[in-house]
């Protein structure tokens, strides 16, 4: 059984296509890194898988689509470092599938936001609030809140960029944890050694698809080779593309 | 003069000064918090832009029911939902950003009313909806603008969670399967009602005093979002207190004597709030051992 399946799916801004007839599955507890050059599409073929945005074309297919079976982690850029809310208020919002916008938060509830925040190396700190903390520590929050939203497909866009190797450690445990737990995880990631070291799966992507499979296979020189010929910049009188056009 | 007569006589003998307190206090409770929303948004400029579309409403209203205060509410209250509404999707469906969207069209808005009120008024009845006038409010009004901080609050406080999340991590909100689109339309809507309310008593060019002047003040004093939102009520409705008697004691305008009470708080904020003020910038004190 499969997690996600994708139908030769099309995202585009502004009709240049970011992710070009990309088809493909993710299994059911699979552990997959998603690789590529700046701009071939990773954050946006994520943000599709985690309905933020819609494919023009084919479909994305969610095995379970209940409420609460997805968490996804944003690229660290997206969200304001600064915003006036504690690290406890931060963390409880991963029971939103539980609570809506209107559902108090027990006081099991909080016992379980403080075990998750010592289970990423945050105990103690429920009352702080965002903006005293440094990058590595908001990362770890984030996954605080991965770890109360308890979602079977967990989606993350580059957790470790800017975040240093204990943490980064520390972070990919919580990653192996999950994916003992039979949960199907997808990471967008840059460094192809930690791929080839952590996650099993890998999806190449360029734009459209170079390589999906186990990351020893995905990740040679010669598929890197060909991702890195791929020109992020888009052709102001591109073509219209005519694949699939019957 | 004793303390009584400097600061309660006034409220106690007229009526008029009465109904100016209870309309500024609605507007507080109503319109403050929603402040605190607009600038944790980055929308400040923007509902000073749908304040100042609401004229060309108030104005139609104007032209057939002359200067009745209900009549141009209603009226304002349509255009600045239309206004909200076209500068919205235009945003969405065009390549303009919010501001420049709504920009553009409450200067179109701003201009067709005085071209009307000019057109069938004078010079006065211009200045009444421009600058509003607290101590003219009737009863119909006062009814008006209480309901309207009656529901504004009943609603925020139905959306409160759902407004932060999805101001702070909307991508959040559409992965876990709630959309965030309405709360951002809804809130819209409280802030228009709130400006009609607030167009009364200040006027549509200083409508937003109230709103927004103690929610940006309260940001260097707290940095959680139900203290700023506590605190920006507070601030809100002792700068009218303070604005209404300055206005009874030195026959000032009330609606520049208010806002610039609210100013005055707010420029002590900037310079001395306990959060990146000047006075933390310039003066930073010795730092801690760990």
């Amino acid at each position: 059984m499969n997690a996600v399946t994708l139908e030769n799916v099309t995202i585009s801004y502004a009709r240049h296509p970011a992710v070009h007839h990309v088809s493909g599955s993710f299994a059911h507890g699979s552990l997959t890194a998603i690789a590529g050059p700046n701009g071939a599409g990773k954050s946006t073929l994520l943000k599709a898988i985690a309905g933020i945005l819609t494919p023009d074309e084919g479909h994305i297919h969610i095995e379970n689509t209940s409420r609460g079976h997805i968490a996804y982690l944003p690229q660290a850029s997206e969200l304001e470092r600064d915003f006036p809310l504690s690290v406890l208020h931060l963390v409880a919002t991963g029971y939103w599938h539980k609570t809506g916008g209107l559902g108090g938060i027990t006081p099991t509830m909080k016992q379980e936001v403080t075990k998750a925040l010592a289970d990423v190396g945050l105990a103690g700190l429920e009352k702080r609030s965002l903006s005293s903390l440094s990058v590595g520590q908001f990362q770890r929050a984030l996954f605080a809140r991965l770890l109360i939203q308890d979602a079977p497909l967990i989606l993350l866009d580059e957790p470790f960029t800017a975040i240093d190797a204990d943490t980064t450690a520390h972070l990919l445990e919580l990653v192996e944890r999950w994916h003992k737990e039979g949960r199907t995880v997808i990471c967008v990631l840059h460094d192809f050694d930690q791929i080839r070291k952590y996650f099993p799966e890998c999806l190449l992507l360029a734009r459209e698809c170079i390589a999906w499979g186990k990351s020893t296979e995905a990740l040679v020189s010669e598929k890197l080779l060909t991702a890195r010929f791929f020109r992020d910049s888009v052709h102001a009188e591109a073509e219209t593309c005519e694949r699939g056009v019957v | 003069m004793t303390l009584y007569q400097l600061t309660l006589e006034p409220f106690i003998d007229y009526g008029f000064m009465r109904r100016s307190l209870i309309a500024c206090a609605a507007i507080a409770i109503g319109g403050a918090p929603l402040g605190v929303f607009l600038v944790l948004r980055r929308m400040a400029l923007v509902g000073d832009a749908i304040s100042h579309a609401i004229l060309p409403g108030a104005a139609i209203a104007f032209l057939f029911f002359g200067l009745s205060l209900s009549a141009m509410a209603t009226g304002g209250l349509i255009a600045g939902l239309l206004i909200a509404l076209i500068a919205g999707s235009l945003m969405r469906v065009t390549q303009l950003k919010e501001d420049a969207s709504f920009t553009g069209t409450y200067l179109l808005s701003l201009a067709v009313g005085v071209l009307i009120i000019a057109a069938r008024g004078n010079a006065v009845d211009l200045m009444h909806v421009l600058f509003g006038n607290v101590l003219a409010i009737d009863n119909t009004s006062l009814l008006l603008i209480c309901s309207i901080a009656t529901v504004s609050v009943l609603t925020l406080a139905a959306i409160y969670r759902t407004l932060i999340v999805e101001c702070f991590d909307s991508g959040f909100l559409r992965a876990a399967g709630a959309s965030g689109a309405w709360v951002h339309q809804l809130f819209l809507v409280l802030l228009v009602l709130n400006l009609v309310s607030a167009f009364q008593a200040l006027g549509t060019l200083m409508a937003l005093g109230l709103m927004v002047l103690p929610a940006i003040a309260v940001r260097f004093w707290t940095q959680s979002i139900d203290g700023a939102v506590a605190l920006a009520i507070a601030s809100s409705f002792v700068s009218a207190f303070i604005g209404l008697l300055l206005s009874y004691h030195f026959n000032l305008p009330s609606g520049p004597a208010i806002v610039l009470t609210a100013g005055t708080f707010y420029l002590a904020s900037v310079l001395f709030g306990r959060h990146g003020s000047v006075l933390v910038h310039f003066m930073p004190r010795r730092h801690f051992a760990s």
